[in-house]
């Protein structure tokens, strides 16, 4: 294990507390809601907040170290290139402090520059630059310091939406060919899928759920997490292929799970009906229409009840069930596209 | 507006131009003037007075305001030649004192007097020196002694004008160290210590005796200044100024001014 | 347009006729024809050169102190920061002559810290220097502190993450981020510096080409030669002018010393 840390901070009614371990050339995703502590927690590993918990990089403790002698680079929300400093003079920035003279230190910070595809704009100032540019150069610097530990805070949310898919890939090649470890903080969940080995989620101060991106995707442990990849997510009790929610209602699974469980299925699974179906599926409950809203080619309806779930329905049946808020509804799931696990680890 | 306001309005007007023009003072005479015999003298007599005049005046208004129920006389003090500009440029007092012909001249060019000015008594410099006289100055020759700091008043008051004609009467080429705008700042210098000598009237080292002593020198015979008083043209209370003046120039005040080290004319 | 409320134009205009006419009535009274005989005077280009000198002297002594103040005020928390604050803006509203006075107490021969180094600095240029820094320091230290709390502080925190010191941080990174402010607060303390004359005359007294700067000497000269007094007051005014045309869209424009 490259990094072994627990960070703990306390605020004003706010405590973060959480242990982390990723391993060299592993890239962990922060995944968490805006006020989780993600920043909070990259901060703590950076040495820039108080940490009561303790940072182990590479078996050296780092809790009395300062962050000028920590070698952990970070890439910081809005990147931070210092306004008045050019591209290279930014990515030479590192290796000055560290030592390296004036002439070699922009040589290597040149050769950082000329990897990433950005040698022509090594005299220019970096508000010249467009947002995805402003990425790699905020990389280049923070990786000329050949940090032990990378840290990036939330590396794609100044981009728009156009240049992100591109940038993205882009990024994920670079932090692929890092040999240390890497934490990104990130509040959007395919962020962390494309980008990260393993997610770990982060709800208020606490880590919430730990796992690959295919476990977090396949069984979320919290709504958020549910929200995040898109499925409807209840907790329950679950006894001979019945679950009873604590939501209210109960759900028929198809899978052989006892006592506490998560039982979760994507809202394309849901099918409406104005009438209560005859016969099929097991799971019928009425509802009420609290929303409609289209979704590319697809019609998103939330519905009260017991449990309130979100179906995914074409066009045409909307038009057909006519549904309006407030309407009276029946939602049908057939047990077999549910998925049920325990909720104990 | 009503007459009540009216006034008040001119009140504040002359109290304004009264405070920017003579710094110090309180008030200058703003009550109506009666006329007729100095024993129904009212309102305020404003002063201004050359700076050496300081002690010696504050006393004698004291008892011109005993002999005048109803009248207060209020005092500006500072460099004859501030002084005379301050009359040039307007200020509504009703006497002025100089501490020299030339600055009363200013005045009197100006045709701000209104009368011509009498001399009402002579000033004599000295050696101001540190209590105990630490660096045994003795004569104008001993304050071109290496380390003896001095300080003159500037050429422009009539402090500075008598210091330079006694310097060169003794043939003293002094370089002092500064040169102060009226006589009590280039005292002040000695009584902090930041000096060890500046030449200053008699009076002056007198009035600070305790802190500073004075030393005689011959040469000062050659530098005696005459102090000339005036009534002013635009005097706002013309009666109480010429009382003022000739009391002034009454025998009990030049005795009251001897005793403080001035010499009659 | 919008009509401007009478309540607020009537003022408006007449407090700038308060400001401008003192300047307009030192023009109109100026002494054209003798201005090359007042100007060619010795004393008088004593004083102006001794007045550039010095103000540009006493913003150098105040940039060397007042930056790291401002520094120390705005970046360290330290118990009584707050006193030292108030501490350090006390001149701003000290009357300069006071100000003299409690400088001879100190750097006056027999003041404390004067008497115990030996070195007399009333009456000297050094002394003159040392009264205006006084002065005009805490718009410097004012200026300077309003700069840096308004700087992101995310920017030095980049920098310590890529291994710079704190030394390091205040060099490369927060002075070149502030130095539109340290400018502005050096150009506010050059001015007062220039205008000095309470604390100057009563610390350092009045000799000309010594301690005589150009405000002792329109104030002397208006007691000989009301003339000389005049053209002298004019220069300083084109001096200020000129700085303000040199501030302008810097502090002026852009409002407060933040």
């Amino acid at each position: 294990m490259s990094l072994r840390a627990r960070v703990v901070v306390e605020r004003p009614r706010f405590r973060l507390d959480a242990a982390l371990e990723v391993a060299d050339g592993e890239v962990v995703a922060l995944l968490g809601p805006n006020g989780a502590g993600k920043t909070t927690a990259l901060r703590a590993l950076a040495g820039l907040t108080q940490n009561r918990g303790s940072v182990v990089l590479d078996g050296e403790v780092l809790d009395r170290v300062p962050p000028e002698r920590r070698r952990v680079g970070v890439v910081f929300q809005d990147y931070l290139l210092f306004p008045h400093l050019s591209v290279v003079d930014n990515v030479a920035f590192g290796p000055r402090c560290r030592g390296t003279g004036r002439a070699a230190a922009r040589r290597e910070a040149m050769e950082w520059l000329e990897r990433t595809g950005l040698a022509e704009y090594a005299d220019v100032k970096p508000r010249s630059l467009s947002g995805g540019q402003a990425q790699r150069v905020a990389l280049a610097r923070a990786l000329a310091v050949h940090p032990r530990l990378l840290l990036l805070d939330e590396p794609l949310a100044a981009l728009d939406a156009g240049t992100r898919l591109e940038i993205r890939a882009r990024l994920r090649q670079h932090l692929a060919g890092f040999e240390a470890a890497t934490v990104l903080v990130t509040h959007d969940a395919l962020d962390a899928m494309v980008l990260a080995d393993r997610i770990v989620v982060l709800e208020r101060g606490a880590i919430v759920q730990e796992g690959t991106p295919a476990e977090i995707t396949r069984r979320p442990r919290t709504d958020y997490v549910a929200r995040l990849v898109g499925l409807n997510l209840y907790r329950g009790r679950a006894a001979d292929g019945v679950v009873e929610l604590a939501a209210g209602g109960r759900l028929s699974v198809d899978a052989p799970v006892t006592g506490e469980v998560f039982v979760a299925f994507p809202p394309s699974a849901v099918a409406l009906y104005a009438q209560r179906p005859e016969g099929s599926p097991r799971n019928v409950w009425r509802g009420t229409v609290m929303g409609v809203e289209r979704q590319g080619d697809r019609v998103r309806v939330e519905l009260s009840g017991a449990p309130p779930v979100v179906a995914d329905v074409t066009p045409a049946a909307v038009a057909e069930l006519e549904l309006l808020a407030g309407q009276p509804v029946w939602a049908a799931v057939k047990a077999t596209e549910t998925h049920a696990y325990p909720a104990q680890v | 507006m009503g007459s009540k306001q009216r006034i008040l309005a001119v009140v504040a007007v002359v109290a304004m131009l009264g405070l920017a023009g003579c710094g110090g003072s309180d008030k200058p005479a703003n009550e109506p003037v009666a006329s007729g015999s100095a024993d129904s003298l009212t309102g305020t007599v404003t002063v201004l007075a050359a700076s050496s005049l300081t002690e010696v005046f504050d006393q004698l208004g004291k008892q011109f305001e005993a002999a005048h129920h109803g009248v207060k006389v209020t005092f500006s003090y500072g460099g004859s030649s501030t002084l005379a500009q301050q009359i040039v440029n307007g200020a509504p007092a009703d006497v002025f004192a100089a501490a020299s012909p030339a600055t009363m001249k200013t005045v009197t060019s100006a045709g701000m007097a209104s009368e011509s000015p009498t001399v009402f008594v002579r000033n004599q410099l000295v050696i101001a020196v540190g209590p105990g006289n630490p660096k045994h100055i003795a004569g104008l020759a001993d304050l071109i002694k290496p380390g003896v700091k001095v300080a003159l008043c500037a050429a422009a008051v009539p402090c500075g004008a008598a210091a330079k004609t006694a310097l060169s009467a003794a043939g003293v080429n002094l370089k002092p160290v500064t040169l102060e705008q009226d006589v009590k700042s280039a005292l002040s210098k000695v009584e902090l210590g930041e000096v060890d000598a500046a030449l200053v009237y008699r009076t002056d080292a007198k009035s600070a005796s305790g802190k500073v002593e004075g030393v005689e020198f011959p040469e000062s015979a050659k530098a005696i200044n005459d102090y000339p008083i005036a009534a002013l043209k635009d005097a706002p209370n013309p009666d109480g100024a010429k009382a003022f003046v000739a009391f002034i120039l009454s025998a009990p005040a030049r005795d009251a001014m001897v005793q403080v080290g001035f010499q009659a004319p | 347009m919008r009509r401007i409320p009478p309540a607020l134009l009537v003022p408006a205009v007449l407090g700038l006729l308060f400001l401008v006419l003192p300047l307009v009535g030192l023009l109109v009274r100026t002494p054209w024809t003798s201005v090359p005989r007042l100007l060619a005077a010795p004393d008088s280009l004593n004083a102006l050169r001794l007045s550039l000198v010095t103000a540009t002297l006493a913003t150098v002594l105040s940039l060397v102190l007042g930056v790291p103040l401002a520094w120390l005020l705005a970046r360290v928390r330290f118990p009584g920061r707050r006193l030292v604050r108030a501490l350090v803006t006390i001149p701003l509203v000290l009357p300069p002559v006071v100000g003299g006075v409690a400088l001879l107490l100190v750097f006056g021969r027999r003041g404390l810290v004067g008497s115990w180094w030996g070195l007399s600095l009333p009456f000297t240029t050094a002394g003159v220097v040392v009264a205006e820094a006084f002065v005009a320091m805490p718009f410097l230290v004012v200026a300077v502190e309003g700069a840096l709390l308004a700087a992101d502080l995310r920017y030095e925190e980049a920098a310590v993450t890529l291994g710079a010191s704190r030394w390091t941080v205040f060099r490369r990174i927060t002075l070149p981020m502030v130095g539109p402010g340290v400018v502005a607060g050096a150009v506010l303390c050059w001015a007062r510096a220039l205008g000095e004359f309470g604390a100057t005359i009563t610390f350092a007294g009045n000799f000309p080409g010594r301690t005589q700067t150009m405000p002792l000497a329109v104030y002397l000269a208006l007691e000989s030669d009301p003339d000389a007094a005049i053209l002298l007051s004019l220069v300083l005014l084109l001096v200020s002018v000129a700085v303000l045309v040199g501030l302008r869209g810097r502090w002026i424009g852009e409002g407060g010393m933040a």
